[in-house]
């Protein structure tokens, strides 16, 4: 058993030895793998970014009440006292007709025109910020459908179809984004089988004799599946620092953008359980490729 | 330890290398295969070792039915058969040393055994000094003895060599024969394919050796 350990640690660190040898081939084979995979984890990156962006919308999104004309301050009162003791609700702010046009007033500049208006035209107005749990599109559809049955509320506005058709998009990113990596997946599994398949032609005098003085397939076979191990780490590795460098290339300019629209939003970039996954991917789809190449093409590597 | 029955062989190309093959040989006994090139006498080997397998007729290797090993079984096999060849196949980008361990690799010896049986295959033909040294910094006859030290240093009963003597003068040969000698006097069974007559003769002037002559895939004279 020992011996067993020992040979497979020989092999493992006698083929970073060999690949480090042939110095441009693997570095090249570690590029393509490695840009490849850092493809669909920067777009992962970028979606998930997005998603949390949209989310900070989303909570921001406040309902607008406008009651009935002829409304009267304590009805209203009443109204956004009943609205307060609501679950889905955090904050309700009773906006009067007078101090809104008193407001309208002061900012519009039209005040010389509002003060030749006989009376107010303008009705009571309830601001609903939703409970910090009750933000997704339909619980605001159906927040927004019991406030209108209630007595006096005229209008309810509600301005959640821009995120909602931006949550559609990103769900179609995300799709694609799964389905340029399983493409990518596929084409770094081969990338590997091919370098796989040239080194097995390169070694074959050395896997015939190998196999002449006894050994097993899966003797002969083995340097190749660390070899694919070895540039699965080598290429989600790369894959990782490209990650990194693009959302660190992006983040000053993200960061301008959303202070632009008064948010503190920050680009985020693959967290240590992601990383891990896409290490994993790498490492799987090295050994995946190896595994086809090495036993497919290994079994006409025969002496003769 | 060896017995051909009626055995043919026919390659994918047509060409029939061996037909109706009957020979026997006993455990510690040595054999030169000689004959023209082409005569068989490389196939014979290949079969032994497994390389080929027959196309009909019995080959009985150690006791079992070569038609019976599948290919799972084919390392276990090949690890009973020493081989030596006229280009020595060795690796030329591992030292001396790591060229006769290869067999013991792949059967999985521990390491300190592997180092104590290399040693010991090593001094048998004469090489401990350079272990250290890759086999294109070694004679045509130097190579030649580490291909016999790792076709021998798994203890193999049988040993089969094809023209191991082709490169190298007559002294030398007559060296490499004397370490085949060896063996076969300590009970492996060793079988030479050789179209050296005059060296053969030169052993065979104080030992016995079997002769057999092989033409067009057929024994013609033992």
């Amino acid at each position: 058993m020992k011996v067993f350990f020992t040979r497979h640690l020989q092999t493992l660190v006698g083929t970073l030895g060999r690949l480090s040898q042939q110095r441009v081939q693997t570095l090249m084979t570690v590029l393509v793998i490695g840009i490849a995979l850092a493809l669909p984890a920067t777009l992962q990156v970028l979606v998930m970014n997005a998603r949390t962006a949209s989310g900070d919308v989303n909570r921001a999104v406040d309902l607008s009440i406008y009651l009935k004309p002829g409304t009267t301050v304590a009805q209203a009162e009443q109204l956004a006292s009943r609205l307060r003791q609501r679950r889905d609700v955090a904050q309700v702010q009773l906006v009067k007709a007078d101090d809104a046009l008193k407001q309208f007033r002061e900012q519009s500049g039209f005040s010389a025109a509002l003060a030749a208006l006989a009376d107010n035209p303008l009705p009571h107005a309830v601001v609903v910020r939703p409970a910090k749990d009750f933000t997704s599109a339909a619980q605001m559809d159906s927040l927004s459908t019991e406030i209108k049955q209630l007595p006096d509320v005229d209008i309810v506005q509600l301005d959640t179809a821009w995120v909602e058709r931006f949550n559609a998009i990103l769900d179609a990113v995300r799709r694609g984004v799964w389905v340029v990596g399983v493409l990518l997946a596929i084409g770094v599994t081969i990338i590997v089988g091919n370098t796989i398949r040239a080194d097995i032609q390169s070694r074959r005098a050395e896997i015939e004799i190998t196999k002449l003085v006894g050994g097993s397939d899966a003797f002969v076979r083995r340097p190749f599946l660390y070899s694919g191990f070895w540039y699965g780490i080598g290429g989600s590795l790369l894959a990782l620092l490209i990650t990194l460098a693009i959302v660190a290339l992006l983040a000053v300019p993200v960061r301008r953008l959303a202070a632009l629209y008064g948010s503190d939003f920050r680009l985020v970039g693959l967290d240590w359980k992601n990383s891990l996954v896409l290490l994993g991917v790498g490492i799987g789809l090295g050994w995946l490729g190896s595994l086809f190449a090495a036993s497919y093409h290994l079994r006409n590597v025969e002496p003769t | 330890m060896i017995r051909f029955d009626h055995v043919f062989k026919r390659y994918p190309n047509g060409r029939e290398a061996l037909l109706d093959l009957s020979l026997e040989v006993a455990s510690g006994e040595m054999v030169f295969l000689t004959g023209h090139s082409g005569a068989g006498k490389s196939t014979l080997l290949k079969l032994i070792a497994l390389v080929e397998r027959p196309t009909r007729g019995q080959l009985i290797v150690n006791g079992q039915n070569v038609n019976t090993i599948s290919r799972g079984k084919l390392p276990a096999h090949r690890r009973s058969v020493g081989m030596v060849f006229q280009d020595h196949k060795l690796l030329a980008d591992r030292t001396v040393f790591d060229n006769v361990a290869l067999p013991l690799i792949v059967s999985g010896v521990g390491e300190r055994e592997i180092g104590k049986r290399v040693r010991a295959a090593l001094d048998q033909v004469g090489l401990l000094q350079l272990e250290k040294n890759l086999p294109l910094e070694l004679s045509t006859g130097e190579q030649q003895r580490v291909g016999i030290a790792r076709a021998v240093v798994s203890k193999p009963p049988i040993l089969i060599a094809d023209e191991p003597t082709g490169n190298l003068d007559p002294e030398l040969s007559l060296e490499v024969m004397r370490i085949f000698r060896r063996f076969s006097d300590v009970g492996v069974t060793v079988l030479i394919a050789s179209h050296d007559l005059a060296l053969i003769d030169r052993l065979a002037s104080n030992s016995l050796v079997r002769r057999v002559r092989l033409e067009t895939g057929k024994i013609i004279r033992e």
